[in-house]
């Protein structure tokens, strides 16, 4: 019976990818992949730097692969609301951009006891700061250190002064990454809030 | 300190997404993007996310560019 499934090409329709891949035909899935794998190596090539060209093309397979199974345990959810393809696109993007950054910190050290919290809190005013963000930064500094808790303000300081990427920082703090960004929204609030009742204007910052 | 660095520190003024929200919603709010439609009425929330999630906001500015090839 699968075999008579012809392969996705383009211009296929929608439905006429999810239907072929429904009967598992080899030729659906095969063009799913090569589908993925463009995906995959896009991304790779946006973002992939100075990375050896070997490293890059199995980071971009490997991504493909994994791409395929999420995709294939998520055909019951496509809804329709775009192309099956850009649909299908998102989870090689998404599996070849972890893949990036965790290659990319793979031999850095996440800096635990916040190296970059201690330069920060530490700066003094800057005379081209002008007074007003002056006073905005040094209330900033004391809430981070007063108001946040710690596992907060590490998230905080990690992903927004050191730049870690979050998945990075979720693989090394074993827990996911919108775990780690549910912390970081909620530090995010606390701050507002309490600069807020301090009678800072924030509007400018959206 | 930059206005960036305030900027991240801050995050988003408004509600907005979580990250497993925003990855469902991707494809369709892109797609709106490339229709010329207002996408941040239709799916409210994702533009304050991307503003706040540099790794989200990264396969957003992947995916984009992706579709808008097809």
């Amino acid at each position: 019976m699968t075999a008579t499934v012809a392969a996705p090409a383009p211009g296929l329709t929608d439905e006429e990818w999810i239907a072929a891949l429904r009967a598992n035909s080899d030729p659906a899935l095969e063009a799913l992949h090569e589908l993925l794998l463009r995906a995959a190596r896009f991304e790779v090539e946006r973002r992939g730097g100075r990375l050896r060209r070997e490293a890059l093309d199995d980071l971009a397979m490997q991504s493909a692969d994994d791409a395929l199974v999420a995709v294939l345990a998520k055909l019951d959810d496509f809804r329709g609301d775009s192309r099956f393809t850009t649909w299908a696109y998102k989870f090689a993007l998404l599996e070849a951009a972890v893949r990036l950054r965790r290659l990319a910190w793979q031999n850095r050290e996440v800096p635990l006891e916040a190296e970059d919290w201690e330069r920060f809190a530490s700066a003094g005013s800057s005379p081209q700061a002008g007074a007003e963000l002056n006073e905005l930064m040094a209330a900033l500094r004391a809430a981070i250190a007063e108001r946040l808790t710690p596992h907060q303000r590490h998230v905080l300081v990690s992903v927004t002064i050191a730049e870690v990427p979050i998945d990075v920082l979720a693989e090394r703090l074993d827990t996911t990454r919108g775990a780690l960004y549910k912390t970081l929204h909620d530090a995010r609030q606390k701050l507002r809030r309490h600069l807020g009742e301090q009678g800072f204007d924030l509007e400018q910052w959206t | 300190m930059s206005d960036d660095l305030i900027g991240g520190l801050l995050g988003p003024r408004g509600p907005e997404l979580t990250c497993e929200e925003c990855f469902d919603e991707l494809d369709r709010f892109v797609e709106l993007e490339l229709a010329g439609r207002d996408a941040d009425g239709e799916i409210p929330g994702m533009r304050a996310h991307l503003a706040g999630c540099p790794a989200c906001s990264e396969e957003h500015d992947s995916l984009l560019a992706l579709a808008e090839r097809d």
